[in-house]
């Protein structure tokens, strides 16, 4: 609906029409109001971005010295749905992240984040985001509350609506109990969290979080995630960064892979496991020496070649050719005395994914 | 409600103010390790170091004026320390984000140093009396010094504030802070009559800023002239904060 609606108003500006008439000619067309407000009203979008774009990034670049952290970036995230930018330390996601929260200037190109240009117009952008970055930003010596309420001040809240809304925070992240105390007493996971209410103190439009979950268990993880996925359904957009694949696939509605400061894809975690086609078969070896033997004997059955990994004694093959394999694979395994411990026939993981396009892993440092 | 920015800022300043005093009252060893170390300078020279130097009047009231221009540039060079600590845990970073003034952290940090100098300059004077010292003047021109010493710490205070977004790093900003300032604070009249040097080191003391604010403080507290020290000591405070202001905020807006 809205790629509609965005056209029809495109137009309609076009020719000139004010957006009283624009909201007057949707709803005689039967759109519901509240479809059509967020895009009549919204500001005035650079040429080339699409309606429901709450940031747009056209050929943005960042050079360090001789290092090109990122390459004429082009991209756009849609309003209120989780975005991930997926990749391996150094890929230049941070830096992305960075640019969009005002932190860093590109070396060339442009953005808008909610309509406002990052480079022109960084003070007011800043009334409309959060950020929450790979440490948690918080001040050790104060007492939770006292970090909310001085972020509140600093956003210009008046003293008693900064009070209410950290009070507010404490109790959705379940920190009331820690409240006051300094938080240098606090666990990495409560850090954590007091460091996502710190960036939501202003109701911002817009959520970054780069690696939100970094170093964090997986008992916090789990936790993390349900508070961005309450935020998204209350509208709040989030563009997050993380290398892990699991965390997209759990949060990302649209993921876009970056690799050495490049896009090398994007779509949702379906559409990119299509990309790999198909299905994966994953032997796992009683004997992990047998993996090479094992590789050998199933390699007719793939459409790529296995990939044998004695360490953990796992064989990972692509393959298109369904179930009716697996009997054939076991009786010649079988055969040549190989023991297996599993086998399992899956869709393509992320993981997956990214080892097809990248050729390297997601974990890899370079 | 649109509060005119100046106001804004202000207010981002005192907020800034207040959580780096907090700091300091809720970790009050902060505060004492920073008295230990000018109360063993003032140990040292009054009873090891002191018979040896000779002065036109006795020598604790000829030290504790030097050794309180010493200790307020040594506290002013732990605002470069603290900044490349908010860096380096990413408080910056966050405070970069909200739509606060620019200069405020940079404005908080240097003005709570300045505040806790005050409090050193208090403690250093009453550690004076102790053992010996006596104002000579009158009080009122020896809060006069007070002020001048204030002003002049705020001013290093920049410089180090400067330094330790270049370097971003505690340990560094630890060192790079304080080695330039040695030279500075020895060879000065600080502990000794610069007309006891002689050579290089001699022309050195005479028109370094630090004798020029110490000769001024010091006649400020033996009601001797001071002369044009004051004047000089003044431009030197001017000129430090007319480049470094504006540099620390450079630096503070690029920080990569």
């Amino acid at each position: 609906m809205s790629h509609q609606v965005t056209q029809y108003i495109k137009e309609a500006r076009h020719h000139g029409l004010t957006n009283e008439q624009i909201m007057k000619a949707l709803t005689d067309a039967g759109w519901q109001a509240h479809e059509i407000l967020e895009f009549v009203l919204e500001p005035p979008r650079p040429a080339g971005a699409s309606a429901d774009a709450i940031i747009s990034v056209r050929g943005i670049s960042k050079q360090y010295d001789k290092t090109k952290a990122l390459d004429n970036i082009s991209l756009e995230v849609k309003r209120g749905a989780v975005t991930a930018l997926l990749g391996p330390n150094g890929a230049g996601k941070t830096t992305l992240v960075r640019i969009l929260a005002t932190l860093l200037l590109p070396t060339s190109g442009e953005a808008t984040v909610n309509g406002l240009n990052v480079v022109t117009q960084p003070q007011k952008l800043r009334s409309a985001i959060g950020l929450a970055g790979q440490y948690a930003a918080v001040d050790e010596v104060l007492s939770g509350r006292e970090n909310l309420d001085m972020v509140g001040q600093l956003y210009h809240l008046n003293p008693a609506t900064a009070k209410a809304r950290a009070a507010e925070l404490l109790k959705q992240f379940d920190l009331e109990d820690a409240a006051d105390r300094p938080v240098k007493t606090y666990s990495g996971g409560m850090r954590r969290r007091l460091d996502l209410a710190a960036s939501l103190v202003n109701h911002p439009k817009i959520l970054f979080l780069d690696e939100p979950t970094t170093g964090l268990d997986p008992r916090s993880r789990f936790t993390l995630w349900n508070v961005i996925r309450e935020l998204v359904e209350e509208g709040t957009t989030v563009l997050l960064t993380t290398q892990y694949m699991e965390e997209a696939d759990q949060l990302a509605n649209h993921i876009f892979v970056i690799d050495h400061g490049h896009i090398i894809a994007q779509g949702t975690a379906n559409e990119l496991k299509k990309q790999v086609g198909g299905d994966v078969l994953e032997l796992h070896m009683t004997n992990h020496d047998d993996v090479s033997q094992a590789a050998e004997l199933i390699k007719e059955f793939g459409d790529g070649e296995p990939q044998a990994n004695s360490s953990n004694g796992i064989v990972i093959m692509p393959t298109s050719q369904g179930p009716s394999i697996l009997v054939e694979v076991v009786r010649r395994l079988d055969s040549a005395q190989l023991k297996l411990s599993d086998i399992i026939l899956r869709r393509p993981s992320l993981d997956d994914v990214f080892m097809k396009l990248t050729g390297h892993g997601t974990q890899s440092n370079e | 409600m649109a509060p005119n920015p100046m106001n804004r800022t202000l207010t981002d300043i005192l907020i800034m103010v207040k959580r780096n005093l907090l700091r300091y009252r809720r970790m009050p060893q902060l505060i004492v390790f920073s008295f230990i170390q000018p109360v063993m300078f003032v140990l040292l020279f009054a009873y090891v170091f002191g018979g040896a130097i000779h002065t036109d009047t006795k020598y604790i009231n000829y030290l504790i004026p030097g050794i309180i221009v010493q200790t307020v540039i040594f506290g002013a060079m732990m605002t470069g320390v603290g900044l490349a600590d908010d860096l380096s845990k990413g408080m910056i970073d966050r405070f970069r984000s909200l739509p606060m003034a620019r200069s405020a952290v940079l404005a908080g940090r240097t003005i709570s140093e300045t505040i806790r100098n005050f409090f050193v300059i208090i403690v250093m004077t009453l550690v004076g009396y102790a053992i010996g010292f006596r104002i000579e003047h009158g009080f009122f021109k020896y809060f006069l010094a007070i002020l001048l010493t204030l002003l002049f710490g705020f001013a290093f205070s920049w410089v180090s504030a400067t330094i330790g977004l270049a370097v971003k790093n505690v340990e560094i900003a630890q060192t790079a802070g304080f080695i330039w300032v040695f030279p500075l604070v020895f060879a000065s009249s600080i502990f000794v009559p610069t007309n006891t040097l002689s050579g290089p080191v001699k022309w050195f003391a005479e028109h370094n800023p630090i004798s020029y604010t110490t000769n001024t403080v010091r006649a400020l507290s033996l009601g001797t002239p001071v002369g044009d020290n004051v004047w000089y000591s003044l431009i030197w405070a001017a000129a430090l904060l007319i480049v470094f202001v504006p540099l620390a905020v450079y630096r503070y807006r690029k920080i990569s």
